[in-house]
């Protein structure tokens, strides 16, 4: 059946490089001597560690909790000994490390008892729950939590789900192997999030250059027969994996940035998720081990089912790395990311592990002058206009720069791969979007410390004007005392001598002179409560001690007669 | 340290330029062949004094020689001040108008990409105020031999007289002006039959016609090329043609048609290789075709109604201060927030 399928536009297309991998079925890895499972490998907050070191666990314990209201949980990916929970460098450009769970195997590979659902009668709610216990995130990269994405949004249902199997990026190809051998399996996945998205239509999206991947689908969609699930071939065009671009191809809906898709009536999932839904869902496994491509420069390219946690040199052995490697990149070569060392560990995240040399991805030519051509724009599938934005950027007129969309850009990376001036685009708009990200954290640091700040002058200045009515009325109730005492005092002599110059009430010289003689006797009093204040538990020795000095201070204070 | 992507297009600011420079070679021919050789040695002049120029500013300002002299942006001003000049101007005005227009207009805007004019045509309008009577000397086709034109570039004395004295677009607006004269001989001519004469082809003025259809060839390869887009040469020829027909049908004996206007003068080599200078020119779809139709108008303005053998240098510079505005309001939305 012919669909009407939309563009986006710009993309460009890059070699593939993909026919390599795709020669062999996905070969499984021999057990590594270590795994190294990070405990924060998804979008959300960080689980928090459930065993301790020299723990023993079971393939598919839970070893990390998911915390918080966005976050999945973590698993061992085989059983073994825990070695250590310490922090260990990421599969990240940046090099910084994270709290990871060490784990020696002990080559049983043996599961744990595993919690089941049945998920054809089970409430969503529950099964959203179960999938975020079994640890299912987004596989295409982005690795954001499943669960929190499977709910149909306000409508509760959903017109179209996408099925993500474009997997437009160069040398990837653990999709395309993924359908072609477990389709069936995906699709009983796919059957799931439907139900549990209330979702009218599915529409799988396998760019046409994965012909073997389009057929399989198609046998499996025929063979389960479910109405209303359908595998289009799209046009081979880089990013129409990139989940905006595909639902725009599918559906013809653009979803805006910062705009939930389900506001839309359109979710979209990778196949890959939908496999790892349906392994959680229909035997209890959690997400412990994901299909990896292997490429670039090793001798046989090829797809893994790699446990998470295993180092990636350790994987990348199987290939054949050859001698004049000199980095590995997690990703593919548009939007990968350069790694750190060889011996990161495989996450969630890595769909790919492309083995890089200076000869297969040499530096670029010298960067040029812009001479605004407009080929980034061109090329922009969010229609942006990115030599505007590297102006702004570079001036670092980060205002102008939002104002031109900045934060639309999805660093796809088409812009900087079609400059003839070899500018390194996405890089000056990381730059931007960090500069702003970090401009924010500080005003609205500062913003904090200024409302602190505004308050305690707030709170300052209420309790002295708190303090000072205080004294008023205390000064007014005494003054009225003082008025009363004296209005008594003077009574009956006013009546002696009404025609004397006298004044009837006190004169202020007299209220004053009342209120500093009661000041005077309150401090006094005050000074007698507070004298004897190291008294209280004596011995009768001391007591007797003190007695005798009071006397002593008493005698040589009394004034002395006036005949002494 | 290297971020994403890791694989580029091979593509260069020097192959961009070395294409719009194949681009002018059928028009180079053509010009060659009606007009003689002499062109040859005016874009070797400008040619040689570009590459000076830029080396020498480029030194001053501290900036890798090597990488900006190969970029052949240079070149591409160079001949395109070669080719809008009179192929007869002494060597001291190419030279010059060429250094103006490097040294100048590019070098001290700030060099490659930053320059809001076109050198080519800054360096034109400077040089047709300073020196008029030489750059309205336009020797018909086949008037004058490769050594006259080798004595005239590089001797001193010249009999101006001599030469023919205006480009067919400044004749016929002559003529039509005395047409319009009750007292002139040629009161009541249509342009039509003011053309009937030897300085005048098909379309244009002899064998400047040719020329402009080379440089229509190489302009429509750069197209096929993607080097260009259609906006800025559709837009240029659709409103140059339209302001030109809308008087041409109102008063016939009073304008020139508008194939006399794409056929002569700078035309297509404005539409093709001076008004896509993407440094100087606007960059969205929108504000394309925004600039190249002010350009159109413009040049039919200053054509029909201005003392200037042609329109187009001057209206480029005019919408060239217009670019910064143009592409400010003309910014496409962006996915996700258009209106369908």
């Amino acid at each position: 059946m012919l669909r009407k399928l939309f563009k986006f536009h710009g993309g460009v297309k890059p070699q593939t490089h993909k026919t390599q991998s795709t020669t062999q079925p996905i070969a499984r890895v021999p057990l590594p001597e270590r795994l190294v499972i990070p405990l924060h490998q998804a979008v959300g907050g960080h689980p928090r560690p459930l065993v301790a070191p020299g723990d023993k666990v079971f393939k598919g314990q839970r070893i990390g909790g998911a915390d918080g209201s966005l976050s999945s949980a973590v698993h061992a990916s085989t059983s073994g000994i825990v070695r250590d929970v310490a922090p260990a460098l990421m599969p990240h450009t940046s090099g910084l490390t994270t709290l990871s769970v060490v784990i020696e195997p002990d080559g049983e590979d043996r599961w744990g008892e595993l919690d089941k659902v049945n998920y054809r009668t089970a409430p969503p709610d529950e099964l959203r729950d179960f999938l975020r216990d079994a640890g299912v995130v987004g596989l295409g990269g982005a690795v954001f939590p499943s669960y929190a994405k499977l709910k149909p949004g306000k409508e509760g249902r959903l017109k179209t789900l996408v099925i993500n199997g474009a997997e437009c990026e160069p040398f990837i190809t653990c999709d395309d192997l993924l359908m072609r051998e477990r389709a069936a399996d995906m699709l009983k996945g796919i059957v799931a999030m439907r139900h549990m998205l209330q979702a009218e239509e599915v529409l799988i999206g396998i760019e046409d250059n994965k012909p073997e991947a389009v057929a399989a689908v198609q046998a499996a969609i025929a063979a389960s027969g479910q109405s209303g699930i359908q595998a289009v071939a799209i046009p081979t065009r880089y990013p129409a994996g990139g989940a905006k671009q595909l639902i725009r191809v599918l559906t013809g809906i653009e979803v805006p940035h910062g705009r939930r898709s389900t506001d839309f009536g359109v979710q979209c999932f990778n196949v890959g998720t939908a496999y790892s839904i349906f392994e959680a869902l229909e035997f209890g496994r959690p997400l412990i081990s994901r299909v990896v491509t292997v490429a670039g420069n090793v001798d046989q390219p090829r797809n893994y089912e790699v446990l998470i946690g295993t180092p990636m040199d350790h994987v990348v052995r199987q290939s054949g790395a050859r001698p004049d490697t000199d980095r590995y990149i997690m990703g593919g070569p548009m939007m990968g990311v350069r790694l750190p060392a060889f011996d990161v560990p495989v996450v969630k995240a890595t769909n790919c592990i492309l083995v890089g040399s200076p000869a297969l991805f040499p530096p670029p030519p010298p960067e040029m002058p812009c001479i605004r051509c407009g080929e980034c724009a061109k090329a922009c599938p969010a229609d942006l206009a990115p030599f505007e934005m590297y102006w702004f950027s570079r001036s670092k007129n980060f205002g102008k720069a939002q104002e031109y969309h900045l934060f639309d850009c999805i660093e796809c990376g088409c812009c900087s791969f079609v400059c003839p001036s070899h500018i390194p685009l996405v890089d000056y708009f990381r730059f931007s979007k960090s500069e702003i990200w970090a401009r924010e954290r500080d005003k609205s640091s500062a913003d904090a410390a200024r409302d602190r700040f505004e308050f305690k002058n707030f709170r300052q200045e209420r309790e002295k004007q708190e303090k000072a009515e205080k004294l008023a009325a205390k000064a007014a109730a005494t003054r009225e005392k003082v008025a009363a005492d004296s209005q008594a005092g003077t009574a009956s002599p006013a009546t002696e001598a009404p025609d004397t110059a006298k004044p009837a009430a006190p004169s202020a010289e007299d209220t004053k002179r009342a209120l500093i003689a009661a000041a005077m006797e309150k401090a006094r009093q005050q000074k007698a409560q507070i004298a004897p204040k190291n008294t209280e538990q004596l011995s009768a020795e001391t007591q007797a001690d003190i007695d005798a000095i009071e006397a002593r201070r008493a005698a040589t204070a009394t004034p002395p007669t006036p005949d002494a | 340290m290297i971020n994403s992507p890791f694989v580029r297009k091979a593509a260069s600011v020097q192959q961009v330029m070395l294409q719009v420079l194949l681009a002018l070679v059928p028009g180079i021919a053509a010009y060659v062949w009606f007009f003689g050789a002499g062109i040859l040695v005016q874009i070797a002049l400008a040619s040689a004094a570009a590459v000076a120029g830029e080396a020498a500013m480029l030194a001053v300002r501290g900036k890798p020689k090597a990488l900006f002299l190969s970029d052949l942006s240079a070149i591409v001003t160079a001949w395109l001040i070669a080719l809008t000049f009179p192929p007869i101007v002494p060597w001291w005005l190419t030279v010059t108008a060429t250094l103006l227009a490097i040294v100048v207009v590019k070098q001290l805007y700030g060099g490659l990409g930053q320059n809001p004019f076109n050198p080519a045509m800054a360096a034109f309008c400077l040089m047709i105020v300073a020196y008029p009577a030489l750059m309205s000397q336009w020797p018909a086709a086949g008037q004058l031999d490769f050594s006259s034109q080798l004595q005239l570039i590089f001797g001193g004395a010249r009999q101006v007289d001599a030469i023919s004295g205006a480009t067919p677009l400044d004749a016929l607006r002559t003529a039509l002006r005395a047409a319009a004269n009750p007292d002139s001989q040629l009161h009541g001519l249509r342009a039509a039959q003011l053309m009937d004469g030897p300085a005048y082809g098909m379309l244009g003025g002899k064998g400047g016609e040719w020329v402009a259809l080379g440089f229509l060839l190489g302009g429509l390869w750069l197209l096929q090329r993607r080097i260009i887009t259609w906006h800025i040469p559709g837009a240029f020829c659709l409103a140059l043609a339209a302001s030109a027909g809308l008087l041409w049908a109102v008063r016939p004996e009073g304008f020139a048609s508008p194939v006399f206007h794409l056929a002569s003068g700078g035309a297509m080599l404005g539409a093709f290789f001076i008004l896509t200078d993407p440094v100087s020119g606007a960059t969205t779809p929108r504000g394309k075709l925004l600039f190249a139709a002010g350009a159109g108008v413009l040049t039919f303005v200053i054509r029909a109604f201005g003392a200037y053998p042609d329109g187009v240098a001057f209206a480029t510079l005019l919408m060239n201060l217009c670019v910064p505005l143009i592409d400010m309001n003309t910014q496409a939305p962006v996915f996700g927030h258009k209106k369908d």
